[in-house]
């Protein structure tokens, strides 16, 4: 069983939902980023989503683009990214690691070692933004060959018989992307996330994650109640963009300054 | 070449918008349906004779088609080889081949009871080309430009406010083409109901190098036409400067099965293509993803892609359209690069033998020319497809003469 199916089963158990937070990598450093996951793990995230950078984010709103360019400042590979998991490893073997970017980076990486070196690195899923499962046939092969899981989106413009076909694809969980727009955005009708998640609840499978525009706890706990995950990007990221690169953080402090992920997580259950 | 790649060229790209390893969807989900929409749309008005007759008719009495081909005597005598031909897409209405595909685009947009255009726009000759038809047919108009552009091309820009479009300054990234079509792709994925996006090149996701290609294919089926009239013969040469590609895909495309005529792609060669600066990802670049295709792209080791410099902002992009990288790969065009200076120094050439003011992006091409001309035969026919005129460009040339107008 993988990391991510078996943490989806644990939180089931105890009739939780998952948390799962979103930061980019690199992002105001990869020092700060390793800090960031481990408070990130204290303040109750389930999973976390670890994006990799790419200079042409075109799904992403200004937040995460402004966190891209932060850490391509840094000079921040794919490379190092895999790096910064290894080390999440060293002290934490449960919590699962996605990583989230464009394809790119992958490609010139090449498919086969990205997906020997995520694995060995203790990555746990992918999900490749710009990736829809028309052309995903061949990094899906690879991947099938290792332990990674791979997580595809669903929209709301996506229809029933594609969206069937994206759970079929997808391994892990599918990422329901609750409103027509980028990461950020603050159009969130949750009425109509309603009857799309519980439509997509009808045939798939696979545990669903909302994600897109999710910014406080009482957003948290209404979408958490039409889906086995919540995903919370632009809200975290707007928190670590107030951190300073030269800057060393402690666990500690970094746990406190992102609080409001504490309090998500609080809402979630308390839900 | 085989009968087999023969077929391929003519037909492509395949069902899903692949050219060989090329092209394809690569587009977060949310516009995956809407470009499935288009494709189904496309594929049947592209059956539909009424439709082409209107295309056709719009393109006859609003943009003035068709555009002469011109025996360049003067560019001709002045570099003693092969005879020159101009392909006259500078006398368009708005200055350049882009009117070609907006036309097009638009009448899709109609067809598909869309109510706001979008677009992106590097030198703003796309832009203007597109707020033009929108203020024609009386809808909504965004255009992205980043804000390097929206310096270095103000009277375009004042041109598309005139006309009553929205120009989006863009502030992210280089500044440049690429991040306007990012924000164009952000737009598109939040306004996806009311939006059709007006792609300004043979790049982007299928079924865009298709569509924009076979709208600017009538440059290439006038010039063939044109050619037979007035020399008896098809070209020997076609010339064409190739940013996104699409006037150059566009005169190709309808000779692609004329084996006999060499096609000749000329891309930015900015400072130097040992300089890093420039814009010729056909000519040092590797295939990579970027704006929803596989193509060649210029980028780092890390797959980051890299910003570019050309003197003309119509060719400054990254990337390129994927059946370029597909014809560079069969080898049934070549793709070469002039330098700025080059391409400046032939602005002048062109503007002083024959009266004719070309744009920086067009200029590229008779950098070319004005290289390899002298040293082919007079019975040589030479077509270069002068793109786009230099009135925009004005204020570059100026500055760089020293002199504020």
């Amino acid at each position: 069983m993988s990391r991510i199916e078996n943490c989806f089963k644990q939180l089931k158990s105890q009739d939780k939902k998952a948390f799962i937070p979103y930061l980019t990598a690199g992002d105001p450093n990869l020092n700060t980023s390793l800090n960031l996951m481990h408070a990130l793990v204290k303040a109750g995230a389930d999973i976390i989503e670890l994006g990799f950078p790419f200079s042409d984010p075109s799904s992403d709103g200004p937040v995460i683009q402004w966190a891209v360019e932060r850490s391509l400042a840094q000079h921040t590979t794919l490379k190092d990214v895999l790096t910064l998991v290894k080390d999440f490893r060293k002290e934490d073997q449960n919590t699962p690691v996605v990583l989230m970017g464009y394809l790119n980076p992958i490609e010139c990486m090449g498919y086969q070692r990205f997906a020997e070196d995520a694995e060995e690195a203790g990555v746990d899923g992918v999900l490749v933004v710009d990736m829809p499962p028309e052309e995903s046939q061949e990094l899906l092969q690879v991947i099938h060959r290792s332990k990674l899981d791979c997580i595809f989106l669903v929209a709301p413009t996506t229809n029933e018989s594609r969206a069937k076909q994206i759970c079929e694809l997808s391994s892990g969980y599918v990422y329901y992307v609750s409103l027509k727009g980028v990461t950020g955005a603050s159009h969130l009708d949750i009425d109509s996330v309603r009857i799309n998640a519980n439509r997509l609840k009808s045939y798939c499978e696979l545990p669903i994650g909302i994600g897109f525009g999710i910014k406080d706890a009482e957003t948290a706990t209404k979408l958490g109640e039409l889906a086995d995950a919540i995903v919370v990007g632009s809200a975290l990221v707007n928190l670590i963009a107030e951190l300073e690169d030269k800057h060393e953080y402690s666990r500690e402090e970094l746990f406190e300054h992102i609080s409001l992920m504490a309090d998500m997580r609080t809402a979630l259950d308390d839900n | 070449m085989s009968e087999l790649i023969n077929d391929q060229l003519y037909d492509g790209p395949d069902e899903h918008g692949h050219f060989g390893v090329y092209g394809g969807i690569f587009v977060g989900e949310t516009l995956m349906p809407a470009l499935d929409e288009l494709n189904r749309v496309y594929a049947k008005l592209k059956q539909d004779k009424a439709f082409w007759e209107e295309f056709h008719n719009d393109l006859a009495h609003y943009v003035g088609r068709p555009s002469p081909l011109y025996h360049a005597k003067g560019m001709t005598k002045a570099l003693g080889g092969a005879q020159i031909y101009l392909k006259r897409e500078d006398l368009n209405h708005t200055g350049a081949h882009k009117v070609n595909n907006t036309i097009g685009q638009a009448l899709l947009a109609k067809a598909m009871g869309k109510t706001r255009i979008i677009a992106e726009t590097g030198a703003g000759q796309h832009g203007v080309a597109t707020a033009t038809v929108a203020a024609r047919l009386g809808l909504e108009c965004h255009v992205f430009m980043g804000s390097e552009d929206t310096k270095r091309q103000a009277a375009n820009v004042y041109r598309m406010k005139l006309l009553g479009a929205t120009v989006v300054e863009v502030d992210s990234g280089s500044k440049t083409l690429k991040d306007a079509m990012n924000e164009a792709m952000r737009d598109w994925a939040t306004n996806v109901d009311t939006t059709y996006y007006i792609i300004g090149t043979v790049a982007g996701p299928h079924p865009y190098p298709m569509l924009v290609r076979d709208f600017q294919s009538v440059i290439g089926q006038e010039t063939k036409q044109q050619s037979l009239e007035q020399c008896g013969r098809l070209p020997d040469s076609l010339v064409a400067c190739v940013g996104g590609g699409s006037n150059a895909i566009g005169l190709f495309y309808p000779f692609l099965k004329d084996e006999a005529v060499k096609m000749i792609g000329v891309e930015a060669g900015g400072l130097g293509l040992d300089t890093g600066k420039h814009a010729a990802p056909l000519n040092t670049g590797a295939p990579g993803v970027l704006h929803g295709n596989r193509t060649y792209l210029m980028n780092d080791d890390d797959g980051q892609i890299l910003e570019t410099h050309s003197v003309s902002a119509g060719l400054d992009y990254p990337g390129v359209g994927p059946e370029h990288s597909w014809l560079k790969d069969i080898k049934r065009a070549e793709y070469t690069a002039v330098t700025d200076a080059e391409a400046l120094d032939a602005f002048r050439f062109l503007t002083s033998h024959e009266g004719i003011i070309p744009a920086l992006e067009s200029s590229h091409a008779i950098a070319y020319a004005i290289k390899t001309a002298p040293e082919l035969p007079e019975d040589h026919l030479m077509v270069i497809n002068l793109s786009g005129r230099g009135d925009k460009d004005m204020h570059t040339i100026a500055e760089i003469d020293g002199i504020n107008v």
